[in-house]
């Protein structure tokens, strides 16, 4: 998983089977001191209850489409945690 | 499997429910020397690892659903082990 900044929300119009109703978030990647890192990406919410402004740890991969209900979903990053704090040790590089 | 080193940990409260009770380690890279190889990923923790500690982390799907006796879990990083010591033949 890594970290990601919600910066907006993507609202399509048809979907494949199986992703109707399924939140799509449009994801900023940070690195680990929590700055912006490479190009957005969109990911399905699993947990239905992210939006703008909230930091969220997100699964990529074939991974991601198992945190979907149904599973058999093609999606490649999907949100799986809203992050209330990351606590990063003093000094850590 | 790749060895890094705890830098964090993350807490948070809506997650998906796989992730319920399960604790969320941030870990940096670090090639064998023990310096920064750049990257970061957050796992699982199984072995009970903290902040400081260079760990072995497994990346990889299939074994992260065994570690955890499940089919349908959505983790791929794992925590598995806690290093002591790394000897690089030269």
């Amino acid at each position: 998983m890594l970290l990601g900044r919600v910066i907006g929300v993507v609202v399509p119009a048809v979907v494949y089977e199986g992703l109707i109703g399924t939140p799509m978030l449009l994801v900023q990647p940070l690195d680990k001191s929590g700055q912006p890192s490479g190009r957005s990406l969109v990911a399905a919410d699993a947990t239905r209850m992210a939006g703008p402004g909230e930091l969220v740890c997100y699964e990529g991969g074939r991974e991601a489409a198992l945190a979907l209900d149904p599973w058999f979903v093609p999606v490649d990053h999907t949100i799986v945690g809203i992050v209330d704090a990351f606590h990063r040790e003093e000094g850590a590089q | 499997m790749i060895i890094g080193r705890v830098a964090g940990e993350i807490t948070s409260t809506i997650r998906h429910p796989f992730y319920a009770a399960k604790k969320l380690l941030v870990v940096d890279r670090i090639d064998v020397a023990g310096g920064p190889a750049g990257g970061y990923l957050i796992a699982v923790d199984v072995v009970g690892a903290g902040v400081g500690e260079t760990v072995l982390v497994l990346d990889e799907g299939n074994g992260a659903r065994q570690v955890f006796a499940s089919t349908d879990a959505p983790v791929r990083s794992v925590v598995v082990g806690i290093i002591d010591r790394i000897d690089v033949t030269p």
